[in-house]
This record gives C-alpha cells, structure tokens and sequence, in this order.
C-alpha cells in the first residue's frame, strides 16, 4: 500500500509559539487514521495545513505524490481532500439537501446531477427524511452528520475529520462509527480523524499518531499505542488502561 | 426550454404570475400617461433592484455604488450618441463592458486584497464617488452643464434609436424585468448560483468544498455590473438629460437597493414587490400630496425611511417571504 498522505516535518510557529513541531507520518491509501492528544496539542493546526487553510512554516506535505502544503483550501479539495469543521459551519439558510447539493457541483456540472448524488449521500448519513429542512434548523448531531455529507460530496479520495464525534451522545457515536466504517469499506475511502472520544478513535482506527504539545510522541497500531506509557501518562491518563 | 423554466413553480404561483404579466401587458391600453410614467419607474427599479441583488442576495456582496454602473451605462450610451450617431442598441454593446469593466475593477480590487462586508461597501461608494466627480470635469460629456439628447418626438416610434413614446420605454423596461427575472432564476437553479449562495452563507466554509470563491464573486460583480449598465443606457434615452450630480450620486445608489430589501434580498420577488410598493406608494403619495396642494420637499424620502424602518422592525426579511406565506406558495419564498 502507497502512501495517500505524507506529511514530513511539518512546523507552524504563531508569534513564537510552536503549535506543530517537525511531525511526520503518512497515511496509507484506504486506511483510517487518527490523531489523538490533550488540548492544545496542535492537532487542529496540523489540520488546517494539510486543509490549506495555514501554509507550514517548515516540512511538506504531499497528497497522492504532489505537494500540497501552500495550496488555498478550495485548491486543496480540489485535489481530493474533503474536510469537515470542528466547530460545525454548514450554510444556515439553506435546506439540508441544498447544502450537499454545493458540494456535489463541484465536479458535477448540472444541478439534477448533483441532486441525485446528493440524495444517496443524504440517505447513507441518516439525513434523507430532513432534507428540507433549513440547516439552521439541526440539532448538533445532525450537523455534524451533514458536515460529513457535504465533504463526501466532493468526492474526496480523503476525508479529514476535525472532531466530528465530539457532543455526540454514546450511541450517536457508534452510528457515525458504523457510517465511517462502511463508507472506508465499500469505497476504499480514506480517512483521517482527529478526535478525543477514544471509543471512536479505537473502533475506526487501524493506526494513531498521538500528539503532545505540537510534538509526535507516539505512533503505531492502536493497541500499540493504548499501552505506551508515555501516552498513558501524559493524555489517556492511568485509569483508562 | 419552457419545461424547464417553468419547473418546481407551484401551479398557483404560475397561474398568478402570467395574470400579473397579462395585465402588465395589457396595462398601457387603460392606463393614462401619468400612470405609464409611474409605471416605467417602478419597472426600471425592479431591473436595478433584480441586477443588485444577485450580488448581494445570492452572492452577499454589499454594494452600495450601483449608480457608477447606471451612471457609465448611461454616458456611454448617451456619448457615442450625441457624439457620433451611434444609436442606443450598439451603444449598448460598448455601454454595457464598459461597466462591465469598472464592476470588475471593484471587485479585483477588492477580493485581491480581501476587502469585505462593510469595507467593500465603502469601497463601491468611493468608486462611485470618484466617478460622479470625476464626469463633472469631463468636458467629452459637458461635465457638470449635463449631457443632453436631442428630445424625442412622440409622434412616431423609432424603437431603433429608442425615440418615442413612454409606452415604448415601458414595454423595453417590462421585457428587462421579465427577462432578468428568469435570468437569475436560471442562474439561481445553476452551478453558479449553488456557489454564490454558499458564498453569501460561509465563505470559508464554502471554500473547503472547492470553490474559487474569488472567481464566482468576480462573476457576479461582473454580470451585475453589466445588467445595471442597460438600465443606464435606458434611463439616458428615457430622460434625454444626464447630470453626474444625478446619475453617480449616493441618493441614486441608495434608491435602488431600496426595493429589494423592502421586497426581500435573495429572493427573486422581492426586488420587483419591493419596486411595486415603494415607488407604487411614493408616487400615490406625492399625487395625494399634490391634490391636497401641500408641498412638501423631500417627502417622498421621508416616506422610504418610514418604509424601511418598518420593514426592517416588522418584516426583517422583507415582505415577499411573508406575503409568500400569506398566499400559500409553500417553499416558494425563496
């Protein structure tokens, strides 16, 4: 398996602060991958640069062997890469079906297409029944399902998931759980997460990078890292074990 | 094509609107010239009203400056013409990119340099502002003294250079309203219209699904731009007289923006209700007023200030999303 993703070094510094300090990993294509770690840690920073919203100050980052670090956001999706906000932001004023209808225009050039693309998308994500109503109008759990809907509409070879878990109840938990798996399963799409609610992060993740204050402390299968002391003593903490 | 065009209206709404079209159609037969006039007033401002809110409502750029583009659509037009003899429809082919032109320089400028919200509204005035004093030491145009068309005759029509009667200029203004409605009701319903809306919404958001966001506040800037410079080149062979004083002034700017928020911004009714309502009771008013031999200055702007006011306490997204309600056009308030 060849590498989707490859981040190398990268370093974002804001005003003296290290946010990201030289990480490095590569995720494969078709896997899931997760980066976890305390607040504070960098993770949404490391996000934002492989989403293009920040250039790194330092390192590379290369999606399907082209560098991409530098690129503009739009650029980026483009490529291949969908993503959805921590703090969810779908279009308020439009219907739920109209939000991931935008987002299959992208490479669809008629709006009937796009609608029937979007339908599909809606009824895998649970939001079919709710298509017309006002985004606005969702509860959080659906938001996040609809932020989820309307990255995959862009047809992303990789989704990044700022996280999407977080304010969710156990069980709607475990039904993003079973969306994400299904989706890697029968698409093959890739997907990187980052996430605190280690339930999710240990039912999707076949690898983990864990993240302490902007520095790799830890990476590799999810039972390997579960069991580093290093990780257990500085984010897991010794009751989780 | 017909199919199309009509596709997702209601029944109902269909059957009102070609009623309302039937009448506006039939209404010169039985209305006298002081209504025609009123008329021809409130169809220029759902046109303008129609081009500005594409940028805004559907893209959610604030634009504060329409009258440079009435403005240039209207002293080119009105230049080749007195200058040269070039008639108003091929004056238009130079008017309307001329505009064209200037809403793209705007918008480069600020879109570039991520100029936004009220910034770029101060920017749209200033450019505008720079315009109107700009014409009035151009001595091409006689400057500040005004440019002057020969008057027209109202014996016959003479639709090629747009002399002739005001019903004439009604039916050009209605086919405009008509036209830039389904215009931007197709562009609403498009790609691009998708984008705007998602632009308006969230523009960061809207840049992570992949839009150029650049790009598509380029486009609407442009063709709005340039649907506003037909008005203008109307509005200089309705008239026959343009002062920059007039045409680029702020008053100007600020009128035509007046009719879609009152009607509601982003929908596709709202410029035109808008229009119906206060130019329609403006001049209902001013005719009372008259009537009643009071002489008022300004009245009629103390009266849109009281119009908004209370659309903006009562009815904050206008009245057409309320009036839609009203009429049962479920989903069509829009």
């Amino acid at each position: 398996m060849s590498a989707l993703l490859e981040v190398a070094a990268v370093s974002k510094v804001f005003r003296g602060l290290i946010a990201v300090d030289r990480v490095s990993f590569a995720v494969p294509t078709g896997a899931i991958f997760a980066v976890i770690g305390p607040n504070g840690a960098g993770k949404t920073t490391l996000f934002n640069m492989i989403a293009g919203v920040y250039a790194p100050d330092g390192g590379a980052v290369s999606f399907a062997g082209e560098r991409i670090d530098g690129l503009t956001p739009d650029r980026v999706c483009r490529r291949g890469i969908g993503r959805t906000f921590q703090i969810v932001r779908p279009f308020p004023a439009l219907t739920v079906e109209d939000n991931v209808i935008v987002g299959a225009l992208l490479h669809r050039h008629h709006a009937r297409d796009a609608r029937a693309y979007a339908h599909a998308l809606l009824h895998r994500l649970d939001l079919y029944d709710k298509r017309a109503r006002a985004a606005s109008s969702l509860t959080l759990p659906d938001r996040k399902r609809l932020e989820v809907a309307r990255a995959l509409a862009t047809d992303p070879k990789l989704l990044l998931l700022d996280e999407v878990m977080a304010g969710l109840r156990p069980t709607e938990t475990d039904r993003m759980v079973a969306i994400l798996t299904e989706l890697n399963r029968e698409t093959g799409l890739t997907i990187l997460l980052i996430e605190h609610v280690m339930r999710a992060v240990m039912a999707l993740a076949s690898r983990i990078l864990v993240l302490h204050h902007g520095a790799p402390i830890a990476e590799g299968t999810s039972e390997e890292v579960v069991r580093n002391p290093a990780v257990v003593h500085s984010y897991l903490g010794a009751e989780e074990v | 094509m017909v199919g199309r065009l009509i596709e997702g209206i209601p029944r109902r709404t269909l059957l009102l609107l070609l009623l309302l079209l039937a009448a506006a159609i039939f209404a010169p037969l039985v209305a006298g010239d002081y209504l025609i006039t009123v008329l021809i007033l409130i169809f220029y401002f759902a046109y303008v009203g129609q081009a500005w809110n594409m940028m805004m409502g559907f893209a959610g750029q604030l634009s504060l400056g329409h009258a440079l583009y009435v403005g240039l659509g209207a002293y080119t037009a009105a230049a080749l013409y007195v200058h040269f003899g070039i008639g108003p429809w091929i004056g238009l082919l130079v008017a309307v990119p001329v505009a064209a032109l200037a809403g793209a320089f705007v918008g480069y400028l600020a879109f570039r340099f991520r100029v936004g919200g009220v910034y770029f509204a101060i920017l749209t005035i200033a450019v505008s502002e720079f315009a109107r004093v700009g014409f009035d030491h151009l001595s091409w145009t006689n400057g500040s003294a005004g440019l002057f068309l020969p008057v027209a005759q109202f014996s016959h029509n003479d639709l090629w250079h747009l002399r002739g009667h005001p019903v004439m200029f009604y039916y050009i203004l209605l086919a405009a309203t008509v036209l830039a409605f389904l215009g931007c009701r197709m562009l609403l319903q498009s790609r691009v219209g998708y984008f705007w809306l998602a632009i308006r919404e969230d523009e960061e958001a809207a840049r992570s699904v992949g839009i150029d966001t650049f790009h598509y506040k380029m486009v609407a800037v442009v063709i709005s731009a340039g649907m506003t410079a037909f008005a203008g080149v109307i509005y200089a062979f309705y008239y026959n007289n343009l002062f920059p004083e007039q045409v680029f002034h702020i008053s100007s700017s600020i009128e035509i923006i007046l009719g879609p928020i009152v009607g509601g911004i982003g929908t596709l009714f709202g410029p035109v209700l808008g229009a119906f309502v206060l130019t329609g009771l403006a001049e209902m008013l001013s005719g009372a007023l008259s009537v009643l031999g009071v002489d008022i200055p300004g009245a009629k702007q103390v009266f849109y200030g009281i119009c908004l006011l209370l659309v903006i306490v009562a009815l904050p997204d206008g009245i057409w999303p309320w009036f839609a309600k009203r009429l049962g056009l479920h989903g069509e308030h829009k």
